[in-house]
C-alpha cells in the first residue's frame, strides 16, 4: 500500500494519464448498454460529488442541501429544452448562469454561519427546491414531472445513452477536475483552504472571508446545477422525487468515503458506493444496511476516506489505526520535538 | 521620525468590564514599541482593537494618519497592518510554503477567471508568492522545513513560521503577540536580533510580551498598561524604575517592604 502511495507521489502525472485512461477503456469492456448506463451514471455522480466537494473539504463549509442546485439545473434544462426547444449546449449555459445566481442568493445569508448552522439552512433550501417543483405546476408539472427530453445533440451529433452518453459525462469530470486543480493551485483556492483551517487568521492576512465563501459556494452550485442538466438528459425525465434529502446525504457520503478535501476522493467514493448499491441489487434493503455498514466502517477505519491523507484534516485523533498505534505514534512524536531541540 | 500608528482615548467595554479604558499611544515609524503589563491587563483585547478583531466602546485608532477605528480585520490588514496571535493559527494542514503563500494574498490579484485560465495576473502573481515566500523563510531560516506540513512542525517553528507569513504581507506596522511565549532562552535571544533585522529593513514593530529580558534588551519605547488604564510609557530604564509598574507586578506590599529593607540597608 505505501509502495502504492510513493508511486503515486512521484509519478502523480502518470498516475492521473493511468487513471483517465482506464477511466475511458471502461464502457469498452462490455456489451451491456445496462452497465454502460451505470458508468454514465456514476461519472455524473463523481462529477456532483467533486462540486460538493470544493464546498464541504476545501472551504469547511457544511452544505448538506446541494441537490437543491442539481434540482434547479434539471428542471431548468428540461423545461429549456422540452418547452423552449433549445439545444443542449445553450441550455447548459444557461443553467449555468441561473446556478451561479441561486448559489450566490443561498450563500447570502449564511456567510455569517459556521457549521450545524449552515447545513441546517442549506438542508432547508433543498426540500424548498423538491416542494417547489412538486407544486408549482404550471412551471414543472407537479409530481408527474417533465417528459419527452430528447437525446442530447452536439454539432449536429446525436449523442446516444449508453457509451456516448457516459463519454459527454467523463468530459464534463475531466473539465471539472481540470478547472477544480487549477484554481485550488492558486491564491483562490490557498484562500479557500485557508478559511477551512482557521478563518480568524486568513483574516488577519487580508482574505475577505465572506467573498471567498460566497464564491465557492457559487463554484459549488455552478457543478453540482449543470449536473442537473447531464441527470435530466440521462433519464430524460425529470421529477421532484428525484431530489429528495437521500440524494443530498448520497452525494454526501461519496464524498465521505472517497475522502473529501481530495481531488480524486470523490471520484473513487462515486465508484464505490454505486457499484456497492447496484451490485447488490438482488439482495433488495439488504442493501441499504451494507451502505450503512460501509459508512460507518469507513469512519472509523478511515475517516479521511479512500483518497484522503493520514494526516489530513479530517484523519483526526481516534482513527481505528491510531488506536492500536499509539506506543509508536508517541514515539514519533518525540522525535520531532527532539528535531525542534 | 512621524508617528506610525496612533491610538486616541481607545476604551473597550464588554458590558461592565473596563477591558481596555481611555488608552492612549503613538508608535514611531521604524521603532520596537513594547506593551507589558500583567496578566489580564488588556494588552490583546487592545491588540484586537488595532487589528479590527474587536470594534471599539470609544475612541479613535490612526495609522499612518488614516481613520482605522472599527474597520475590519481584512482592510486593515490590506492598509499595511499585520499581526500574529498569542495561541498560533497556523494553516496546519498546509505546508509551510503555502502558509506563507497566503500571506502574499493581499499583494497578489489572482481572481477565478486568472486561475482557470493561467493568464498573464496568475503567472506574474505565482512567481511572485513563490519567491517571496522562498525568500522570507530564507530569512527566518526554516526553508529545509518548507514542505512540512506546519502543523507537525515543533512549537518553536511555527512561531517562526506564523511571524514569515505576516512578513511575507510586507506590513507596515507588525503587531507580535506574545512571540517568545514558549521559547527557551536560546530561541529567545536569536528571535531578538531577528526581530530587529526586520526593523532594520524598514518594519515599525509593536510587541507584547512577558519575558522582561526580552522586552528591555529589544524595545526602544515601552506602554504598561494594568487592568486595562496606562500606568506607565517610556525608554525601558524609565519603564524599569517606574514605582507604579513596580506595585503592579509585585504588589503594593512588596514593594513597601523593598523600599524599607533598602533604607535599613543604607
Amino acid at each position: 500500500m505505501s509502495q502504492a502511495k510513493h508511486f503515486f507521489e512521484k509519478h502523480r502525472k502518470l498516475a492521473v494519464l493511468i487513471g483517465i485512461g482506464i477511466l475511458i477503456i471502461l464502457p469498452q469492456l462490455t456489451r451491456s448498454n445496462y452497465i454502460r448506463g451505470v458508468l454514465a451514471r456514476i461519472i455524473v455522480y463523481a462529477t456532483l460529488a467533486s462540486g460538493l466537494n470544493i464546498i464541504n473539504g476545501y472551504s469547511g463549509q457544511s452544505c448538506l442541501g446541494i441537490v437543491g442546485f442539481t434540482c434547479i439545473g434539471a428542471y431548468s434544462g428540461a423545461i429549456l429544452t422540452t418547452e423552449l426547444g433549445l439545444p443542449f449546449l445553450a441550455s447548459l449555459l444557461i443553467t449555468l448562469l441561473l446556478c451561479a445566481a441561486a448559489g450566490f442568493v443561498v450563500s447570502l445569508p449564511t456567510l455569517k454561519l459556521n457549521g450545524m448552522f449552515l447545513s441546517i439552512i442549506t438542508l432547508g433550501f433543498s426540500e424548498m427546491m423538491r416542494l417547489t417543483a412538486l407544486n408549482w405546476q404550471k412551471l414543472t408539472n407537479g409530481p408527474l414531472g417533465i417528459k419527452g427530453i430528447p437525446n442530447v445533440e452536439l454539432f449536429g451529433w446525436k449523442v446516444k445513452s449508453g457509451a456516448p452518453f457516459y463519454y459527454l459525462a467523463l468530459v464534463a469530470l475531466l473539465l471539472v477536475v481540470f478547472i477544480l486543480n487549477r484554481l485550488l493551485k492558486s491564491r483562490v483556492g490557498r484562500a479557500w483552504i485557508a478559511i477551512r483551517e482557521d478563518q480568524d487568521a486568513a483574516r488577519s492576512l487580508g482574505v475577505k472571508v465572506s467573498h471567498y465563501r460566497c464564491v465557492n459556494f457559487m463554484t459549488g452550485a455552478i457543478i453540482c446545477g449543470t449536473m442537473g442538466v447531464f441527470i435530466a438528459y440521462y433519464y430524460r425525465y425529470v421529477s421532484p422525487d428525484m431530489f429528495s434529502l437521500d440524494e443530498g446525504f448520497n452525494v454526501l457520503s461519496m464524498c465521505v468515503v472517497g475522502g473529501s478535501g481530495t481531488l480524486f476522493g470523490p471520484i473513487a467514493g462515486a465508484f464505490v458506493i454505486n457499484l456497492l448499491t447496484e451490485g447488490f441489487r438482488f439482495a433488495s434493503e439488504w442493501r441499504m444496511v451494507m451502505y450503512a455498514v460501509l459508512i460507518i466502517t469507513m469512519m472509523w477505519v478511515r475517516p479521511q476516506g479512500l483518497f484522503g491523507a493520514k494526516d489530513s484534516v479530517i484523519a483526526g485523533q481516534m482513527s481505528f489505526w491510531n488506536f492500536f498505534a499509539k506506543k509508536n505514534k508517541k514515539k514519533e512524536d518525540g522525535d520531532v520535538n527532539h528535531i525542534g531541540g | 521620525m512621524s508617528i506610525i500608528l496612533e491610538a486616541k482615548g481607545v476604551s473597550k467595554h464588554f458590558g461592565g468590564l473596563k477591558a481596555v479604558e481611555k488608552v492612549d499611544m503613538q508608535v514611531k515609524e521604524g521603532s520596537i514599541f513594547g506593551i507589558i503589563g500583567p496578566n489580564g491587563a488588556g494588552k490583546t483585547t487592545f491588540f484586537n482593537l488595532c487589528s479590527g478583531t474587536y470594534k471599539v466602546t470609544s475612541g479613535q485608532i490612526l495609522f499612518g494618519g488614516q481613520d482605522i477605528t472599527n474597520l475590519p480585520p481584512e482592510e486593515v490588514a490590506k492598509k499595511g497592518l499585520i499581526r500574529t496571535f498569542q495561541n498560533i493559527k497556523l494553516f496546519q494542514y498546509l505546508s509551510v510554503l503555502e502558509n506563507v503563500k497566503v500571506g502574499c494574498h493581499i499583494n497578489t490579484r489572482t481572481s477565478v477567471f486568472d486561475a482557470i485560465f493561467h493568464t498573464k495576473t496568475y503567472h506574474q502573481d505565482e512567481e511572485y508568492a513563490t519567491e517571496k515566500a522562498n525568500r522570507v523563510l530564507e530569512e527566518v531560516g526554516l526553508t529545509e522545513y518548507k514542505d512540512w506540513k506546519a502543523g507537525n512542525l515543533p512549537y518553536g517553528y511555527q512561531r517562526k513560521v506564523e511571524i514569515a507569513r505576516a512578513l511575507a504581507a510586507e506590513p507596515k506596522v507588525l503587531l507580535l503577540d506574545e512571540p517568545a511565549a514558549g521559547m527557551n532562552p536560546a530561541e529567545t535571544w536569536s528571535l531578538l536580533e531577528f526581530i530587529q533585522k526586520i526593523r532594520d529593513k524598514g518594519h515599525t514593530i509593536v510587541v507584547i510580551e512577558h519575558d522582561m529580558k526580552f522586552v528591555m534588551n529589544l524595545c526602544d519605547y515601552i506602554m504598561v498598561l494594568s487592568f486595562g488604564e496606562k500606568i506607565c510609557e517610556g525608554t525601558p530604564d524609565m519603564v524599569k524604575n517606574d514605582k507604579n509598574v513596580q506595585e503592579a507586578y509585585f504588589g503594593r506590599g512588596i514593594i513597601q517592604k523593598s523600599n524599607e529593607l533598602n533604607q535599613e540597608g543604607a
